[in-house]
């Protein structure tokens, strides 16, 4: 994939799942209905008899998962991130995290693009679940390339993984060799009058913000996470003590995710100044995902307008 | 089986009782009532039907159980220690803190259970997992999976009967400890499972049932199970009385989670005492 091209997140994570499943036998998938959707079918096309249609039962779909993985197999198992992490949030909880099972679960559709679902599709509080779930790892990554590396850094984790991905197009904003650690933040660009703190398919067009900041003598850090648990507690100290003024922003509520993590981690380390760009405490509607994006300020104007005064603000502060 | 197979398997089943009675009792905690029912069913399967070796417990050909009513876990740790997984002497540390015997059976701290349970409704996708994990890999082991009556007022465990039933997942047998007392009534003045062998057959399921207090029909319906259970998944309904052996416990909704008091548990043993 070239830099900039558009290209639909899921379909890069039905691509890797793909891949991974050429190198890794013991590697099965598991999809409740919607593999079309999730892309998971590419794998059930390519390894059909690795590939266990569920049917629509999510619950025992993570059940399944969690007895294969006894026998040495490692499921990832997918749907829709908002009925995976409710509709099964029991069983995710029980029969995976606290057993620590190593099963790699596909929050697809994550956020507000739900290819026009509206409330009861878009999964703007699935990061707050799983988050608040011991053992449990969460990805959220920026673009189709991050997604790919993601899907295999996962498989070598041992344990579950929460890896959420997005049904839109994204622009590709990281090369072919772009390494994920767990728990380390990638600084996207360098600044000292703002930070921000972004993660999911937010970040590229964070850094399309940055860039116009740029412009307007604003210096604004852009660090990523491409990991939301473990989250980079180093780099959001750093931000906080050597900035002052942290923006977060995601494809989620405001309540529990991305801002919701930075905001616990610099209250009790490093104080400071912080606006969470995301979804207010409501349920979304159905309609086009750029028109409602822009409500919420999460478009790359957005972004910057909240950057700008917070720059501004934590100049004041010095 | 012989007739003094019979009766050693009776006597494990006594002191097995009596185990579930003395730890509640030391814990002052536990779920009496779902672990005296399933006494016998787990005498059956963890001292003749069960193809498991406590010196191994992870050992990759073993049958699977799984106590998907995970609360009875006084029962199961009771079986698993008598069966040499753990001292029985353990037992006192039952729902103890740092203790290995959780309130609800964890994998990882204990040793010999195949899967953490405890909520409700779950374990019988985990066994059709593992079964369906052992047909992959070509493996000839059993799955048994133990249910409660009031569990399957869930309704995952008909998302897993029917993914069961309809992929015709050999060599996994669930059993149902069939008490008709739930926590907090009786099962049909709750939410009755009834028509429910016509249930399990609807879904794919062989099914079988038997007097879950009778040893020798036990015996000889688990056999029944594992030949059948070469084509798809079978379903054992066992009929039982929750609190069974302590006169004041049996049929009682009240017993469900409590543990005896001193005299409670001095009148409870010397009942379990001459019923030996």
């Amino acid at each position: 994939m070239q830099l900039g091209e558009e290209i639909a997140q899921r379909l890069a994570f039905g691509q890797a799942l793909v891949e991974l499943g050429a190198e890794k036998p013991n590697m099965l998938v598991l999809d409740a209905d919607v593999g079309p959707s999730t892309q998971t079918h590419l794998f059930g096309r390519a390894y059909p008899d690795r590939f266990i249609e569920i049917g629509i039962a999510e619950q025992n779909m993570v059940g399944i998962a969690a007895g294969l993985s006894t026998m040495g197999f490692i499921p990832w198992i997918s749907t829709f991130a908002v009925f995976m992490t409710k509709r099964a949030g029991d069983q995710i909880r029980n029969s995976i995290a606290h057993p620590r099972a190593n099963v790699k679960i596909n929050g697809a559709y994550g956020g507000l693009p739900s290819g026009r679902g509206g409330a009861t599709h878009s999964a703007i509080e699935d990061v707050a679940v799983m988050r608040a779930l011991p053992n449990m790892i969460i990805m959220d990554p920026a673009d189709p390339q991050e997604a790919m590396v993601c899907a295999r850094l996962a498989m070598e984790i041992e344990g579950p993984v929460y890896l959420r991905t997005v049904r839109c197009s994204v622009p590709v904003i990281f090369p072919e060799q772009h390494k994920v650690e767990i728990g380390k933040a990638i600084t996207l660009h360098e600044g000292k009058d703002v930070a921000i703190i972004s993660s999911g398919m937010m970040t590229p067009r964070a850094l399309k913000a940055v860039e116009l900041l740029e412009k307007q003598g604003i210096s604004a850090r852009l660090l990523h996470m491409p990991t939301i648990k473990p989250i980079d507690i180093d780099a959001i100290c750093d931000a906080a003590e050597s900035i002052g003024a942290i923006v977060t922003v995601e494809n989620h509520s405001v309540i529990g995710g991305l801002g919701g993590a930075v905001c616990e981690v610099a209250a009790e380390y490093a104080p400071c100044r912080i606006k969470r760009l995301g979804f207010p405490d409501i349920f979304l509607e159905s309609g086009d995902d750029e028109v409602l994006f822009s409500r919420y300020g999460l478009d790359v104007a957005g972004i910057e307008s909240a950057a700008k005064l917070l720059a501004e603000g934590g100049k004041k502060n010095k | 089986m012989h007739e003094n197979d019979i009766s050693y398997l009776e006597s494990i089943a006594s002191k097995l009782r009596m185990l579930v009675v003395e730890t509640a009792h030391t814990a002052g905690a536990g779920h009496t009532g779902g672990s005296l029912s399933e006494v016998e069913i787990l005498t059956a399967l963890y001292f003749s039907f069960l193809n498991v070796d406590p010196s191994r417990p992870d050992w990759e050909d073993r049958d699977r159980f799984i106590l998907s009513k995970g609360h009875a876990s006084l029962g199961y740790y009771a079986a698993l220690a008598l069966k040499g997984y753990f001292p029985i002497d353990d037992l006192k540390t039952f729902d103890r803190e740092d203790s290995t015997l959780q309130a609800h059976p964890d994998m990882h701290k204990c040793k010999g259970v195949d899967y953490s349970t405890g909520s409700l409704g779950q374990g019988l996708s985990i066994g059709a997992g593992i079964a369906l994990g052992g047909l992959i890999k070509n493996k000839k082991f059993r799955t048994i999976v133990l249910l409660g009556d009031g569990e399957c007022q869930e309704g995952q465990v008909w998302e897993a009967a029917m993914f069961s039933g309809s992929k015709h997942i050999p060599r996994l047998i669930a059993i149902i400890d069939y008490n008709k007392v739930q926590l907090s009534n009786k099962v049909d003045e709750n939410l009755s499972l009834e028509p429910f062998a016509f249930k399990w057959e609807a879904f794919g399921w062989n099914v079988l049932s038997v007097n879950g207090h009778n040893i020798t029909d036990l015996l000889s319906v688990l056999s029944r199970a594992s030949a059948i259970s070469a084509q798809g998944p079978v379903v054992i309904i066992a009929n039982t009385i929750k609190g069974k052996g302590v006169s004041f416990m049996e049929g009682k909704f009240e017993w469900h989670g409590k543990a005896p008091n001193d005299n409670e548990y001095i009148a409870a043993m010397k009942e379990l005492n001459s019923s030996k």
